[in-house]
């Protein structure tokens, strides 16, 4: 229990709280009132975003003691899915949006 | 002075999501956004590499970085590249369980490290954090992975037995043992995997038996799933753009997932609890009335009915993008307009496997945006209309959806296609469609049924049409 009550007296977990609930309301507004036609789209430009998690796997990668291999072989797991999510989200986006853009210049 | 730069390259990444996001929801502005999002993605990452330490330690293992990003950028853009414009849904789901697969792993390692540098290292947070995180990426990451055989047909949708009941009891399990985990009550390696390998079964029942018109909504779902689980990165090395990333991409993800339930007029519980499978058997039985006959209509009867007609709507399903019709569906279209008949498509909001798949697909054969009416404007000219042609559309033109109140469907909007004089449908057989449900459309007066292969079809009928 106490430890619980901790989480609540670091004023870290604040900082990162307020980012967290600015965010959801965020997520909403921008979200909000989308043509069904950018459904697909947008569904898969935010998971390119998520990708971020990219992030993560470079720094358990680059912290990772040059002995340890299962913390090597797992972290370059990581970060060759995680660049997958990110490359690969951002080209399918782009490859669906191309097409609507090819027609709007007609 | 280097933190600097490195908070204020995260300060840009985040800036850079959100605007990039806001702009993806504007048809004009989409494509740019999506690239503001890339560039802000791009910064992120290298500041990481290059600028970010801990307790004055900077990165090493910029070899095995480096190999990894080099390997996943080649097969990102090769896959994505190659895909095929049809099999664009299984691509986003299946990238989508790279990035839960991702969150997993990060925990894993994050895991074993605190284990080596003793339980006292590890506080109740940091823990939560790593258990969260590890368990929600794995969820999406096995939910993905079967979205994607399912999409793909190499899984069949299937119905457990008792599915519900050993799916509460699986999440009940992965709730239990995480707060033993933290609270101190159990601990060692064996049962932070356990909890693991619980999650990956949770998310694979959790998918298994969801199927139908429903796998878009899971997809979505599944992918404000892995933003949570890149938000709890966030929490575990105090990273700002991962959790903005994360988190922004969880809410507007959940509310996307809402607004595609509703394009659909359905609600999530009922998506989530109610298997569209189980349930048709249950109403194709209450609702068995006595079907009749349905009529064929042959090649040369659609031509010239097509050809007298003032005016031609086409109706696009899961058909013609199986068939990859869509360019030779554009040459039709050409050849009617030719002959003094005007040509529209009738787009359901969620006809194919996803929202907008058809128009992506237009797109793709260069039919004029114009040309293709969303579903309200259809169903204004229906009326008008001489001669309606589905190609492969099936549980969007279904009258269940507004006659029949045991149909699962009941209550979605549909096409209205009864209301022009003539109905054509192409469908490859009598099955049913994806939904699993019987059409009675196909049995009313003024349904005939052409047969075949979209895209063969669609050939006949234009070099029938030609020699007219």
């Amino acid at each position: 229990m106490d430890t619980i009550i901790s989480l609540f007296n670091d004023p870290a977990s604040y900082r990162l709280l307020t980012i967290v609930i600015l965010s959801v309301f965020l997520g909403i507004e921008v979200i909000s009132r989308v043509p069904s036609v950018l459904h697909t789209p947008l569904m898969s430009g935010a998971n390119a975003i998520h990708g971020v998690v990219i992030i993560g796997a470079i720094i358990v990668m680059g912290q990772a003691p040059s002995d340890d291999y299962v913390a090597l072989v797992l972290g370059f797991l990581a970060v060759i899915l995680g660049t997958l999510n990110v490359v690969g989200g951002f080209v399918v986006t782009d490859r669906m949006l191309e097409m609507f853009s090819k027609k709007k210049k007609k | 002075m280097e933190s600097t730069i490195l908070q204020l390259s995260y300060l840009i990444g985040s800036v850079t999501f959100i605007i990039g996001l806001k702009m993806l929801s504007h048809p004009d502005s989409a494509r740019k956004g999506n690239m503001v999002a890339a560039v802000g993605m791009t910064i992120a990452i290298l500041a990481t590499i290059f600028l970010y330490e801990h307790n004055g330690e900077k990165l090493h293992n910029f070899g095995w970085i480096f190999a990894g990003l080099a390997v996943g950028t080649i097969v990102g853009t090769l896959a994505a590249k190659r895909v095929q414009m049809t099999a664009m849904p299984e691509m986003v789901s299946l990238f989508n369980g790279m990035g839960g697969a991702c969150a997993m792993l990060i925990s894993m390692v994050e895991y074993n490290h605190m284990q080596h540098a003793g339980e006292a290292a590890a506080t109740t947070g940091t823990m939560l954090v790593i258990v969260l995180g590890m368990v929600i990426g794995t969820v999406s990451f096995a939910g993905s992975i079967i979205a994607w055989g399912k999409l793909n047909g190499s899984i069949k949708d299937r119905t457990i037995p008792a599915g519900q009941i050993l799916n509460f009891l699986m999440m009940g399990g992965v709730v239990v043992l995480s707060v033993m985990l933290m609270t101190g009550m159990a601990s060692g390696a064996a049962v932070f995997y356990g909890i693991a390998a619980l999650a990956a079964l949770y998310g694979v029942l959790f998918v298994m038996p969801i199927g139908g018109a429903d796998m878009p909504v899971v997809i979505s779902l599944l992918n404000s799933f892995t933003g949570c689980a890149a938000a709890f990165g966030g929490f575990l090395y105090d990273n700002p753009v991962m959790l903005t990333g994360g988190i922004l991409v969880g809410s507007a993800g959940t509310i996307l997932t809402i607004l595609m339930c509703k394009a659909m007029n359905r609600s999530l519980k009922n998506v989530l609890i109610g298997s569209f499978g189980a349930k048709a058997t249950g109403g194709g039985g209450a609702g068995g009335k006595e079907q009749g006959n349905y009529k064929e209509i042959s090649m040369n009867d659609t031509a010239t009915l097509m050809a007298y007609a003032q005016k031609v709507m086409i109706i696009p399903g899961y058909g013609l993008a199986v068939a990859q019709a869509q360019h030779t569906c554009h040459e039709l279209e050409k050849v009617l307009n030719e002959k003094g008949v005007e040509v529209s498509y009738g787009i359901h909001p969620v006809a194919g496997r996803m929202p907008g798949h058809m128009n992506v697909l237009l797109a793709e054969a260069d039919v004029p945006y114009e040309k293709l009416l969303e579903m309200e404007d259809a169903n204004d000219q229906m009326g008008g209309t001489n001669v309606v042609l589905i190609l492969g559309a099936n549980d969007v033109v279904n009258p269940a959806a507004k006659e029949d109140p045991s149909s699962p469907i009941y209550g979605m909007p549909i096409l209205e296609v009864e209301k022009a004089d003539h109905v054509i449908v192409n469908k490859r057989s009598m099955k049913p469609g994806y939904a699993g449900i019987e059409n009675e459309l196909f049995f009313r007066p003024k349904s005939s049924m052409l047969f075949g292969d979209a895209k063969k079809v669609l050939q006949s009928l234009v070099g029938e049409l030609k020699q007219m």
